[in-house]
């Protein structure tokens, strides 16, 4: 039997070769640069992989969505139009959420543990502290997230997206107990992660395995053929379908399958819960839409009872648990469920409409959660003592950002913007995604689900208004005793990135025309 | 003709009775005679770590160790089969092969750098 070498299209993996590429160098960075020089190669290194990236992407561009993509690696890396964007998505987001992971502020420490080995609360831990070192494996671990997240949207078999969903997970993972403050919190939360990202990564793999069984494929194409010709095995096949689905679902964070996401996102250090929030449900929403797009249609009257379930439990308890928060990156956590919900309205419409309005959307929703977790790194606690005041971690109380608005207009101005947009107010972006969403469930005859979005997000306004209005309407808090709260000034980075997710969010709002015909383009997949 | 399944269903019964049967067979019959050493936690070939209080450090070596031959283990799985297919796969082979080690030596040097080999 001879063997035929792949056909290897280099432009088309280049993206993802140039961040896989970028993570390895950065741990060669983390072996031979000297201590002092390694942020800033880290820094330029991976800023200048990630505009290489988004330029290959956007050179590949039009001859993607003329010709439909490209199948290679024997269909195991589908590049088509669904791919391509959101791989864009998620490199623009990428830009941004790193450089928030930069950032030093003005306190001069980055967000990360000083040495993440260092036992909670022991001398070493200190002693590392004092001596300002700095866990700079930050970056590569974001990147290899990163090459997980381009390569899992472009899976086009079940064994490439269960590589490419442990690859973008075991980053995040390590990355989530790596906070400087709050140390046993963020371990707690890094180790639920990974029990609970462990488990849905077995029924995902179960789930592969039964439909392995019904069709004697892994390839997605295959398996959607094998639906039309293949009687008598369906309870493989939707059990199949619905373990691969519940995989993707704790991914996204959809009700029943939610509840590590608070822990976690209140655990991780905040740059790191931006990029998650924003990536990893975008990325796993990738995978999901091709899932659904290419295996489900056969199987739609079989799968909506459930996808249904999900959709509204997401909406509804994302929105309900949100409204008795009291701590901030709890309360965004919320949110972001309650959005997976809309979300996934939209890829129950069943129709190009739904693929195009949920990429919107997900970059809609990618932009203002990394501007709001970009926020979040700025408020701080002060403890005044013997010796001055001095800065602690985040004030994520509630309370805590009374009177934020009159202290700090512009950092208050930003959120409430990016608030408006979760909402989904007019003229911001969120309101452009909600409204393509909608329409497009709504043509495509999931009317009762959109009457529960609507409700859903009638609801959400109430929460994200009463932050608004503790920030501009609330008298500040009386300086009760050594604790107090101040807003810390951005070393450049956080600055940047708060404006362009503002910049985006508001143009998106006012303009959406212009990206949503481009993402128009790209509803097709490769099967 | 019994279903094809039905060997199946014997070997999962004869696992499970052997499973309980052997925990079965050592509560009732096996001594009790319980010391220092039987009480204490089970890790693997290392001494319980203790908590971590007052520092609480603790010698990680095993841990570098355990993993260091995981990763040479895996290596060599994959390696196997491009050996016993080598003149069928070509240049292509040897190159991803190659590239392959080229990976999988990055996290060593790290290690070796960082001073995961220094044991003194």
């Amino acid at each position: 039997m001879s063997y035929a070498a792949p056909h290897i299209g280099w432009l088309q993996i280049a993206p993802l070769a140039i961040v896989l590429g970028t993570g390895l160098v950065g741990v060669l960075v983390e072996a031979f640069v000297p201590r002092r020089a390694r942020r800033t190669t880290q820094l330029v290194l991976v800023f200048a992989a990630l505009v290489a990236a988004l330029l290959l992407i956007v050179a590949q561009w039009r001859d993607t969505m003329a010709s439909g993509g490209v199948s290679l690696f024997g269909g195991s890396y589908l590049l088509d139009g669904p791919a391509l964007a959101i791989q864009g998505t998620l490199v623009v987001l990428s830009i941004l959420a790193v450089a928030v992971f930069a950032d030093r502020t003005s306190v001069g420490q980055d967000a990360f543990a000083p040495a993440a080995a260092a036992v909670p609360g022991s001398d070493y831990e200190e002693l590392a502290r004092r001596k300002g070192l700095e866990q700079t494996e930050v970056y590569p671990l974001a990147m290899f997230g990163l090459g997980g997240m381009l390569l899992i949207v472009a899976a086009g078999d079940l064994l490439t997206l269960f590589v490419a969903l442990e690859a973008l997970s075991m980053p995040l993972y390590v990355l989530t107990g790596l906070a400087r403050r709050r140390r046993l919190l963020s371990q707690e939360a890094s180790l639920k992660y990974l029990l609970l990202g462990s488990f849905a990564s077995a029924l995902l793999l179960f789930g592969a395995a039964l439909l392995y069984g019904f069709s004697g494929s892994l390839h997605l194409g295959e398996i959607a053929a094998a639906t039309g010709t293949i009687a008598g095995l369906e309870g493989l096949l939707l059990g199949g379908m619905t373990l691969l689905l519940i995989g993707l679902f704790f991914k996204v964070g959809a009700v029943p399958f939610h509840a590590w996401t608070p822990d976690v996102y209140v655990g991780a250090p905040t740059p790191v819960t931006g990029f998650m929030a924003a990536t990893t449900k975008i990325a796993a929403f990738g995978a999901m839409v091709r899932v659904v797009y290419v295996v489900g249609p056969s199987l739609q009257w079989d799968l909506e009872p459930m996808l249904w379930t999900v959709a509204i439990l997401t909406m509804v308890v994302g929105t309900v648990v949100a409204l008795v928060q009291t701590d901030v990156k709890r309360m965004l956590a919320y949110s972001s469920i309650a959005h997976a919900g809309f979300v996934l309205v939209g890829v129950l419409a069943f129709s190009t409409e739904g693929i195009a309005s949920v990429l919107f959307y997900l970059v809609v929703y990618g932009l203002a959660t990394i501007g709001a977790f970009a926020v979040v790194t700025l408020v701080r606690q002060t403890r005044t003592g013997a010796e001055g005041t001095v800065i602690l971690g985040e004030a994520t109380h509630l309370a805590q950002w009374a009177g934020l608005g009159r202290r700090s207009p512009w950092l208050a101005g930003a959120l409430s913007l990016f608030l408006l947009s979760f909402a989904g107010i007019p003229l911001t972006a969120g309101f452009a995604g909600k409204f393509t969403v909608f329409t497009a469930a709504a043509d495509g005859g999931a009317v009762p689900l959109v009457v529960v979005g609507v409700i859903a997000s009638a609801a959400a306004v109430f929460f994200y208004v009463r932050l608004i209005v503790l920030m501009y309407f609330t008298p500040e808090r009386e300086e009760e005793g050594e604790e107090g709260v101040t807003v810390v000034t951005s070393s450049g980075f956080t600055t940047v990135v708060i404006a362009v997710a503002a910049i985006g969010t508001v143009l998106l709002g006012v303009l959406p025309g212009p990206l949503l015909e481009l993402l128009g383009q790209a509803v097709k997949f490769l099967p | 003709m019994t279903n094809p399944y039905v060997p199946i269903l014997i070997l999962g019964g004869v696992a499970l009775v052997l499973a309980l049967g052997g925990l079965g067979a050592s509560a009732i019959i096996g001594p009790k005679r319980y010391n220092r050493a039987k009480l204490d936690a089970y890790e693997c070939g290392i001494e319980p770590t203790p908590h971590a209080v007052g520092g609480g450090r603790f010698p990680i070596k095993y841990y570098l160790v355990a993993m260091t031959f995981i990763v040479f283990d895996i290596e060599v799985v994959f390696l196997y089969q491009w050996a016993v297919n080598f003149s069928e796969l070509a240049l292509f082979g040897f190159v991803a092969t190659m590239l392959f080690l080229v990976v999988i030596t990055v996290p060593y040097l790290y290690e070796w750098r960082r001073g995961g080999f220094e044991w003194a």
